[in-house]
């Protein structure tokens, strides 16, 4: 087997994929060290949100970019992901929620922002006639929208095998070091050298940024998602609350999507998650809340996925600020499904020219023990 | 405030019948949670309103199960019909619906007794209307007396289909043929293994008394029948498959299906418990030790739902269970539970002997383990044997990838149904071992659970703070 790359890629999830996609396309050689298989953890266990709607004020041009990708998903991928832009929205019940998001579309407005879009209880209805009576309106993103996690993650995985990237399964990495120039890293399918390092590691991420000497207080959490049996179509966009964790949406065959960030328990070590009732159960009266006809629908599986969240609930984007050659896009804290296609081109970038063209210092890895 | 008690035994067929008396007789306040109306199992199904005639027809083994129903009657016990169980956790919180409604209990022990399932028989045609599995066809036997109408093919191997076209013949019903699969040469490769045989001879007499009974009522039975098909457009009109050499197509109005049983390991497999694959019988099982107990401390499995063993034995390995449950719960000391172990692990032991006979004789055919390509094997979101093989070329390595690849095991069922099938066939696409291909992992709800069932529970919020910022979450 091949030892040397131009690139090595610590993680195969969606954030490594799209590393490996744009670096190949740029004509580099990428290898993607994926510990289990591509999409095993977050990837693969999220709700599938392609969301700009509610985003932290930094995270808004690298998700309207993001966006941009996702309009032409197929051009990147040559598949449609199960992307549909069937719109996004926040629903408020009480005046005060309804007052905060008519406060945050106004700054929104003031930065220049114009994708949030306030709307009546009038115009609620017209999008989901179901909700409960008691909803005053909200937010929406109408070209924001949904895909399919499993969906993305293979297209990411084939575009880029297709373009030349190695994605080896398997391959735990143990240690990473530089020296002469050339990063090596010890796996457990063997040693690899290049003369880049990606750290897309997710919520193992943190135990590569040690071994480069910038820990990060990232931490191992679980958010737990629902489905349910099949029903007739009643719902087009995905659907948030002001005032509830919620992410609720109807797929294609039927099935409900019930999220909105409640945790069970997770343990990276051994990549075991296990379920918090207590969160599903505020799940399911949240959505009884909203749709009080759904309560006969059966709940038929929930899972939890292992992801790696920062305390400021924003990633750390940007290269090492204590090694050559290394940069790091991880711990998107539950909300980097719809960052995916843009991350990739943000890492080509730093790797061909050596900066971003997007507003990435926000993200930086220094932000938890320096001032910037 | 999560209520606790000492024991819950899970499932009411022989092992948690067995379980829950020796437990209770020992003076362990005994919860038994069972999903049917009625105590029995699957074998022993609603023996308690089963009238003399109707145990007559079944025969003398579903009687036997009659025995076991004193300390349920009794009061004893405290059985639960109808209860719906959806999650247990390794802490032993064993989360259940009942009477519409959800609730948590917390136990200091808990003993598995959730029995066996069908093995999956796939091959093309095999979920047309009209095919139904022998389980099904049982459980109309037992519970309503019905008899299937019209001319019954029944096919596949193993000693429940023997039994069951007698049934059905018993019952008034028209058996046109037995179609056995069991391929040839199993019967060579097992009678090294018939002295253990002989050591349950009521098994081996009973099997020889059904082929006798059906071959004087005259039915036909092809033997080492192979290629099977089933022909129909709304519904099954005919079975066709080889047999000697000749091709035969059969008319039926009703195929009935059996390949044997295998471990129901959903409560096990979300538990995240670690599970050894079984070659010769090809089924998974929970790694226990000779009490039952599973890596889980607290937790236990007896019966089928820890690898074949029957019924008699089953029973057995539930009062092992229940003895040990109520030595760990201070009510018996260990002396005395060894003493009462000795002759029920006699007994268990000369049970057990048989099964090596058994699983080379009925050793399923390869073609059910690896059908052809045209088949259904996830039936819930209809995923044939050749795409699972297609997955497999574009790099999908084990049954929780097909997920990814194309939907397989997504269904309500969770797999439940075409598991084996999809790992036997990776596995045999790969060059791998099974062990290497493992099996899905099973998610909570194991059965399914309503909304409403539960936004009504209180459970005890013991799980880390939720929530994101919920402007965040994704």
């Amino acid at each position: 087997m091949q030892r040397n790359f131009d690139a090595l890629i610590v993680g195969g999830g969606l954030h490594g994929l799209s590393s490996a996609l744009h670096l190949a396309r740029a004509g580099l050689k990428p290898v993607v060290l994926e510990k289990d298989h591509p999409g095993r953890h977050a990837s693969g266990a999220n709700a599938g949100g392609v969301r700009r709607l509610g985003r932290h004020e930094a995270e808004i041009p690298l998700a309207k970019a993001a966006m941009e990708l996702w309009h032409g998903i197929g051009d990147l991928t040559g598949e449609d992901c199960g992307f549909a832009p069937c719109g996004q929205i926040k629903l408020a019940e009480t005046e005060t929620e309804m007052t905060r998001l008519r406060d945050r579309v106004a700054r929104l407005h003031e930065l220049g922002h114009s994708h949030e879009e306030l709307i009546d209880a009038r115009d609620l209805r017209a999008l989901v006639p179901t909700v409960a009576p008691h909803c005053l309106g909200g937010v929406v993103c109408r070209d924001d929208g949904a895909a399919d996690p499993f969906r993305t993650v293979t297209a990411f995985r084939r575009a880029a095998t297709a373009q030349g990237a190695a994605i080896l399964n398997g391959a735990t990495v143990h240690k990473v070091a530089r020296s002469d120039g050339l990063w090596t890293a010890e796996t457990a399918r063997g040693r690899f050298t290049a003369p880049l390092l990606i750290n897309c590691g997710g919520a193992w991420g943190g135990e590569i940024a040690a071994q480069l000497d910038e820990p990060v207080p990232l931490s191992a959490k679980a958010p737990m998602l629902m489905i349910t049996e099949r029903l007739q179509p009643f719902l087009k966009p995905v659907l948030g609350a002001a005032g509830r964790a919620l992410s609720f949406k109807q797929l294609d065959n039927g099935t409900l999507l019930i999220g909105g960030g409640h945790l069970g328990r997770a343990d990276p070590a051994t990549n075991a998650t296990a379920l918090n009732i207590a969160g599903l159960h505020r799940s399911a009266q949240t959505v009884l809340a909203l749709f009080p006809r759904l309560r006969g629908v059966q709940v038929v599986r929930a899972w939890a996925g292992i992801e790696g969240v920062m305390p400021d609930e924003i990633p750390v984007i940007g290269p090492s600020e204590t090694q050559e050659g290394a940069f790091h896009a991880f711990g998107f804290s539950a909300h980097g499904f719809q960052l995916g296609p843009i991350t990739g081109r943000i890492v080509a970038e730093w790797a061909s020219e050596g900066h971003s063209s997007l507003p990435i210092a926000p993200f930086r890895i220094g932000r938890f023990n320096r001032p910037p | 405030m999560t209520k606790n008690v000492p024991l819950i035994v899970i499932g009411a067929g022989p092992a948690g019948l067995g379980a829950a008396a020796e437990a209770a007789g020992a003076g362990v306040e005994t919860l038994l949670l069972d999903e049917q109306p009625g105590p029995g199992g699957q074998i022993y199904r609603a023996i308690a309103r089963s009238d003399a005639a109707r145990r007559a027809l079944l025969g003398p083994d579903y009687a036997r199960g009659a025995a076991l129903l004193p300390a349920l009657e009794s009061g004893a016990v405290d059985y639960r019909p109808g209860a719906n169980i959806w999650q247990i956790t390794p802490e032993r919180e064993v989360y259940f619906t009942r009477d519409g409604k959800a609730q948590v209990l917390q136990a200091a022990r808990i003993v598995l007794a959730t029995g066996a399932m069908e093995r999956p028989m796939p091959f093309p045609g095999w979920t047309l209307p009209g095919v139904m599995t022998a389980g099904a066809a049982q459980i109309m036997l037992k519970s309503a007396g019905t008899v299937p109408q019209g001319e019954v093919v029944l096919a596949g191997s193993g000693p429940l289909l023997l039994l069951l076209a007698s049934q059905v013949l018993d019952a008034g019903g028209r058996v046109a043929a037995l179609v056995d699969t069991t391929p040839r040469g199993s019967l060579m490769a097992a009678l090294p293994h018939l002295p253990g045989m002989l050591r349950a001879p009521s098994t081996l007499k009973k099997g020889l008394a059904l082929l006798a009974r059906l071959r004087r009522a005259g039915v036909p039975h092809y033997k080492g029948a192979g290629d099977l098909r089933a022909r129909g457009t709304e519904k099954i009109e005919a079975l066709r498959f080889t047999a000697g050499g000749r091709e035969y197509d059969l008319p039926c109005a009703l195929l009935l299906l059996h390949l044997g049983v295998v471990p129901n390991l959903q409560i096990t497999r979300a538990l995240g418990l670690a599970h050894d694959w079984d070659p010769l019988p090809r089924c998974w099982r929970p790694r226990l030790d000779s009490w039952g107990n599973t890596e889980h401390e607290g937790i236990a499995v007896a019966g089928d739902g820890g690898g074949i063993v029957g019924a008699e034995a089953s029973e057995h390995q539930g009062r092992l269970a229940g003895l040990q449950a109520a030595c760990q719960l201070g009510k018996l000391n260990p002396a005395d539970r060894d003493a009462k172990a000795a002759g029920i692990r006699r007994a268990l032991a000369a049970q057990r002997a048989a099964r090596p006979f058994l699983d080379r004789l009925y050793r399923p055919a390869e073609a059910f383990l690896d059908p052809p390509d045209n088949t259904l094997v996830c039936r819930c979101e209809e995923v044939t044997a050749g795409q699972i093989r297609d997955f497999v070329r574009l790099g999908c390595l084990g049954p929780n990838q097909t997920k990814a690849f194309g939907r397989a095991g997504m269904g309500p069922c969770q797999g439940r149904f075409c598991g084996l099938t999809v790992s036997e066939v990776i596995a045999r696409a790969r060059g791998a071992g099974m062990e290497e291909v493992g099996h899905y992992r099973i998610r909570p709800p194991i059965k399914p659970v309503t909304l409403a069932e539960l936004a009504a529970m209180d459970p005890d919020d013991t799980g880390p703070e939720g929530g994101f910022d919920r402007d965040d979450a994704a």
